[in-house]
C-alpha cells in the first residue's frame, strides 16, 4: 500500500481496501465504504474529489428525511441520484446549496465538505448565501425571470458586483454558448426570457447558472417538464458539460441516468443503498434493492 | 302489472323533481332581482345627483369659493384641499404600507411578534373611521402640536387606509411564484436583492391597484376630517407648493387649515335652503364620479394584470 | 422590450459583507414600518382612555350607563349614554334587516347558481356599490329615501332612523355578500357532488349542504357587517338628525354615538372642555362595542378557513 498524500501533506484518513492512486492536487479519491451495504466505486486514475458528504442527516421538523448519507462527488464528472418517489434524492440535492434554509424548521447533521478548501457547507454559522455563490442549481420547471434573455444571464454576475458592461456582455455570450443556446438567442437578447419555448427556457436557466462559474452545478430533474426532443438536447448538453463542470443530477428516469452520468447513487427511504460507476450499477448492481429498482419491480 | 307500477313510479319521480326544480327557478329569479335592485341603487343615485346638480355643474362651480349665496358657492377650496390631502396621504401610505407588507410577507419569522402585528393589521381594518379622527385629535392635533392642518389630515387618512394597502400589497407579493424567488436565491442573491430585483418589480401592478383602492376610500372619508377640525367655510386656499424663488418647492401648505370635498358636501346637505341642495348634489356627483373612476381603474388594472405575466 | 439599463440600479460593490450589512439595515426599516400597525392600536387605546379619564372623574359610571338623557352641553348637563346606544342599536338593526337577507341571498346566488361570466361582472359592480362615499349615501337617504318613505308612512319626520338604517343596510350588502360568498366557495366540491348524486336540486344543495357547511363564515360576515353598521357615521349624521333621543321606534329621529361625536366636533372644541372629553368617552364605548364584534367575527373567519 503506497502512502497516500494530500496537498496539505497529511495522510489519507483511515481507509480500508485502497487500490493505489497517485497524489494530485486536491484530495485523493480514497474509496470509503458509504454504508455497510454497497461498495464505493473503484478509484479512477487522476480523479479528484470535489465534495464529500459525511454522515449527512436532514430533518424536516421532527421527521428524519435523510439518514446518515456518505457519498463522494468527483470533480468534473456527472453524478446521478436515482430512486423511487419520496426516497430523498431531491432533499439531498437541495442540501448542497442550502435551499432548505428557506423553509423554517429544518436542520442538518453531519457535514458536506467542499474541496480544496475543506469548507463544510452545512456547518452552523455558515451563510447559505456564501454557499449559493459557489454552487448553482437548475430547477425542474424552467423558471427564467420575466426579464430579457440578456438580463437573465447577467443577473448572477451583477449580484456578484460585476460592473463593466463589456465584461458582462462577454460572460453572457460565453454562458449562452456553453448552454448551446447562443445561436438561437443572439438575435433576440433583449426579448423576454418567457418568450422562449420550454426547452429553450431550460437552456437559458442553465446558461444563467453557468455564467457564475459554479464549483458544482445541481440539476433537479431538469427534463421532467420537457418534451422528448428538448429532453434529448439537454441530455446532450449535460454530457458536453462533463469535463468542464462538476454535476450532480437528480432524475427519476433511469435511462437518463445511464446515458449522462459517470457515477450513480441509488437512494431509498432516505438512505443511500448503493453508489458505483454508472455502468457497473446498471449492469451488475451489488444490492438486491438496486436490482429490483432498475428492473422495474417497484418505483 | 309490473310495467304500469314501474311507469307510475317514474311519473311520480318526475313530478317530484319538477316541483323541486320550481324552487330552483324561483330562487334564480329572486336572486337576480335582489342583485340588480342593489346595483340599481347605484345607478339611481348617480343619475339623481347629476340631474339635481346639473345647474351647478359648470366651470364656475370648480373655481369659486364657498359663499353664503348658493348660486355663487363653489368647491375650489374643497377640491384643492382634497388634492393636497391625498398627496400627503399617498406620500405616507405608499412607503409605510409597502414596507410593512414586504416585512410580513418576505421577512417575518413565525413567532409571536409577527402574530401580534398581523392581528393588529386585521383589527385596524375594522375600526370605525371616526375613531381614527379621535386618535388624530388627541395625538396629532394636541400632543404633537401639528394643529388642524393638512398634514394632520393626511396622516390620519394614511393610518386609516394603511390596512387596505398592506393587505393588497401582501396579495400582490404572494402572487409572485416561489420558483422565481428560488431561482434568484440559487444564484446567490440576498433576501433584499431577491425582493428588490424580482418580487417588487413583478408585483407593482397589484401594489398600485391596492394603492388606488385605498386612496379612493380616503377621498370619501368625512368623519375623521370633521373630528380633527376641518372647516367648511374656507374662502382661501392653502399656500402653493411652488414658490418663485429657490428651492421652488415649499412645504408651508402642510400647516394650513383646510377643507375637503366630502366636508363641503356635508355642509351643504345640512342646510335647509333647497338651493344649497343643488350644490350638494353637484358636489356629490363629482365626488361619486371620482370614486367610481378610481375604483374602475383599479378593477381594470387588476383584471389586466392577471393576464399579463403568465408564469 | 426590457431595458438593459434596468439592471444598472442593481450594481453594487462586490463583497458579501457589505450586502449582508445592507440587508440587516433594510430589515430594521421594514420591521419599523410593520410595527406602525401595532403602535396605531396602542395609540388609539391610550388616547381614548387618557382623554376620557377626566370625564369619568366628573361623571359617575352608573350615571353614564343608566341615565336616560344625553345633554352634556346644556346648562344642566345629563350624561347618560343610553340614548346614543339606543340610536346606534336601532339603526344597526334596521340595517341588518336589509343587509342580512339581501346579502345572503346574493351570496348564495353568486356562489351556487350564477354562470361564470355573470359573476365576473356582478362582483366588481358590487364592489363599486360598497365604495360609494358615505356622505353621498347620507344625501341619498335624506333626499331620496325619506321622501319616498314619507309617501308610504304618512307623518314620517324628515329625519328618522328608518331611512338611515335602510341606506346603511344597502351600503353593507356588498360586504356581507362577499364574505359569505367566500365562505360558501370554500366548501369543497365533493360535498356538493355528494348531494347532487342523491338527486337533489341546486337549491336544495345550496340550502342544505353548502350553507350549513359555511355557517361559521356566514356568521362572521354578519358580525363584521354589524361592526360596520355600528361604526357608520355620515349616513346617520345627515339623515337621522343629531338629537339624542331614547326611543326604539325607528320612525323617530335620534342620534347615534358616532353622530354625536360629529355634532360636537362641528362646533368649537377647546381642549379639555367637558364637550371635548365627552366625545372621547363616547368613542371609548364605540371602540369597545366594535372590538367585541370584530374579535367575534375574526375568530369565526379563522375557524371556517381552517376547517377546509
Amino acid at each position: 500500500m503506497s502512502t497516500l498524500q494530500t496537498a496539505s501533506g497529511t495522510t489519507g484518513d483511515g481507509s480500508r481496501q485502497s487500490p493505489p492512486t497517485h497524489a494530485i492536487e486536491g484530495r485523493l479519491a480514497t474509496p470509503r465504504p458509504s454504508v455497510d451495504l454497497g461498495r464505493a466505486p473503484a478509484a479512477d486514475e487522476g480523479i479528484v474529489v470535489k465534495s464529500r458528504a459525511e454522515n449527512l442527516s436532514f430533518y424536516y421538523g421532527a421527521v428524519k428525511a435523510l439518514k446518515g448519507l456518505n457519498i463522494e462527488i468527483r470533480e468534473k464528472r456527472v453524478t446521478a441520484l436515482i430512486g423511487p418517489s419520496g426516497c430523498g434524492k431531491t432533499t439531498f440535492l437541495r442540501c448542497f446549496n442550502r435551499m432548505h434554509d428557506l423553509t423554517p424548521g429544518t436542520r442538518y447533521e453531519g457535514s458536506i465538505t467542499l474541496y480544496p478548501d475543506n469548507f463544510d457547507l452545512v456547518a452552523k454559522g455558515v451563510d447559505p448565501i456564501e454557499v449559493r455563490m459557489r454552487i448553482g442549481m437548475v430547477f425542474q420547471k424552467p423558471n427564467p425571470f420575466p426579464k430579457s434573455i440578456f438580463e437573465n444571464v447577467a443577473y448572477g454576475l451583477r449580484v456578484r458586483g460585476m460592473r463593466s458592461s463589456a465584461r458582462i456582455e462577454e460572460e453572457v455570450e460565453k454562458a449562452l454558448r456553453r448552454a448551446a443556446i447562443w445561436d438561437e438567442a443572439k438575435d433576440r437578447l433583449d426579448s423576454s426570457g418567457l418568450s422562449l419555448s420550454g426547452g429553450q427556457q431550460q437552456r437559458l436557466c442553465i446558461a444563467r447558472a453557468l455564467a457564475t462559474n459554479p464549483e458544482i452545478l445541481l440539476f433537479d430533474e431538469p427534463t421532467s417538464a420537457l418534451d422528448p426532443i428538448a429532453t434529448a438536447r439537454i441530455e446532450e448538453l449535460i454530457a458536453e458539460l462533463r469535463d468542464q463542470v462538476t454535476v450532480i443530477i437528480v432524475t427519476h428516469n433511469m435511462q437518463q441516468a445511464a446515458r449522462v452520468s459517470d457515477y450513480t447513487a441509488f437512494m431509498y427511504l432516505g438512505e443511500l443503498i448503493e453508489f458505483d460507476n454508472t455502468s457497473k450499477l446498471f449492469t451488475n448492481p451489488s444490492q438486491k434493492a438496486t436490482e429490483d429498482y432498475i428492473t422495474g419491480r417497484y418505483g | 302489472m309490473h310495467a304500469t307500477a314501474a311507469a307510475a313510479a317514474i311519473e311520480q319521480i318526475r313530478a317530484d323533481v319538477n316541483r323541486r326544480k320550481l324552487f330552483d327557478q324561483m330562487f334564480v329569479i329572486v336572486g337576480l332581482l335582489v342583485m340588480f335592485a342593489a346595483l340599481l341603487v347605484l345607478a339611481v343615485l348617480f343619475i339623481d345627483l347629476v340631474q339635481k346638480g346639473a345647474p351647478r355643474l359648470n366651470l364656475d362651480f370648480l373655481t369659486q369659493f364657498p359663499s353664503r349665496k348658493a348660486e355663487r358657492a363653489g368647491i375650489l377650496s374643497a377640491w384643492v384641499g382634497t388634492s393636497l390631502i391625498m398627496l400627503t396621504t399617498a406620500a405616507v401610505t405608499m412607503p409605510v404600507g409597502v414596507a410593512a407588507a414586504i416585512y410580513l410577507e418576505e421577512y417575518a419569522p413565525k413567532n409571536w411578534v409577527t402574530a401580534i402585528i398581523e392581528i393588529n393589521v386585521t383589527n385596524l381594518a375594522g375600526v370605525p373611521s371616526i375613531i381614527y379622527g379621535l386618535l388624530a385629535l388627541g395625538l396629532f392635533v394636541y400632543q404633537f402640536k401639528l394643529g388642524q392642518s393638512i398634514l394632520t389630515a393626511g396622516l390620519t387618512l394614511s393610518l386609516l387606509i394603511l390596512p387596505i394597502v398592506i393587505v393588497a400589497t401582501r396579495e400582490a407579493l404572494r402572487a409572485v411564484p416561489r420558483t422565481i424567488r428560488e431561482a434568484a436565491y440559487a444564484l446567490g442573491a440576498t433576501r433584499w436583492e431577491v425582493t428588490a430585483h424580482h418580487v417588487l418589480p413583478y408585483s407593482m401592478g397589484g401594489i398600485m391597484t391596492g394603492m388606488i383602492i385605498g386612496l379612493s376610500r380616503a377621498i370619501g372619508e368625512t368623519a375623521p376630517l370633521i373630528t380633527i377640525g376641518a372647516l367648511s367655510f374656507i374662502a382661501f386656499l392653502p399656500q402653493s407648493p411652488f414658490t418663485a424663488e429657490f428651492p421652488f418647492i415649499s412645504f408651508a401648505w402642510l400647516k394650513d387649515g383646510f377643507t375637503a370635498m366630502p366636508i363641503q358636501m356635508f355642509n351643504w346637505v345640512s342646510r335647509p335652503d333647497p338651493k344649497f341642495q343643488v350644490n350638494a348634489a353637484a358636489a356629490g356627483a363629482i365626488l361619486l364620479g371620482m370614486t367610481l373612476l378610481m375604483n374602475g381603474i383599479a378593477i381594470w388594472l387588476r383584471y389586466r394584470f392577471r393576464k399579463r405575466i403568465h408564469w | 422590450m426590457i431595458e438593459r439599463t434596468q439592471a444598472a440600479a442593481s450594481l453594487r460593490p462586490a463583497g458579501l459583507g457589505f450586502r449582508k450589512a445592507r440587508d440587516r439595515v433594510v430589515e430594521s426599516f421594514l420591521l419599523a414600518a410593520a410595527l406602525v400597525a401595532v403602535f396605531t392600536t396602542l395609540a388609539i387605546v391610550v388616547v381614548l382612555v387618557r382623554e376620557s379619564l377626566p370625564f369619568f372623574d366628573h361623571v359617575s359610571l352608573s350615571d353614564f350607563l343608566t341615565d336616560t338623557m344625553w345633554t352634556p352641553l346644556f346648562a344642566e348637563p345629563r350624561y347618560g349614554i343610553l340614548p346614543l346606544v339606543a340610536g346606534t342599536l336601532v339603526t344597526t338593526l334596521v340595517a341588518l334587516a336589509v343587509a342580512i337577507p339581501a346579502g345572503t341571498l346574493i351570496a348564495i346566488y353568486l356562489s351556487e347558481f350564477a354562470p361564470h361570466r355573470l359573476r365576473e361582472i356582478v362582483k366588481p359592480a358590487l364592489e363599486l356599490l360598497g365604495a360609494v362615499p358615505t356622505v353621498v349615501y347620507g344625501y341619498f337617504a335624506l333626499m331620496m329615501v325619506t321622501p319616498f318613505l314619507q309617501k308610504l308612512i304618512p307623518g314620517l319626520p324628515g329625519f328618522n332612523m328608518l331611512s338611515a338604517g335602510l341606506v346603511i343596510g344597502i351600503m353593507i350588502i356588498p360586504y356581507v355578500a362577499s364574505v359569505s360568498e367566500d365562505a360558501m366557495r370554500s366548501v369543497p366540491n365533493y360535498m356538493r357532488e355528494g348531494s347532487y348524486a342523491m338527486g337533489a336540486t341546486r337549491f336544495q344543495t345550496a340550502t342544505r349542504v353548502v350553507v350549513p357547511g359555511a355557517l361559521s363564515g356566514i356568521a362572521a360576515a354578519y358580525i363584521l357587517g354589524i361592526s360596520r353598521a355600528v361604526g357608520e357615521t355620515m349616513v346617520v349624521a345627515v339623515a337621522a338628525g343629531l338629537q339624542p333621543n331614547l326611543t326604539w321606534d325607528p320612525t323617530q329621529p335620534a342620534a347615534t354615538i358616532t353622530a354625536f361625536i360629529v355634532q360636537v366636533s362641528l362646533g368649537d372644541l377647546p381642549h379639555g372642555s367637558i364637550g371635548y372629553q365627552s366625545i372621547f368617552a363616547a368613542g371609548l364605548v364605540l371602540m369597545l362595542m366594535t372590538l367585541v364584534f370584530n374579535i367575534g367575527g375574526f375568530t369565526l373567519t379563522r375557524r371556517f378557513r381552517e376547517a377546509y
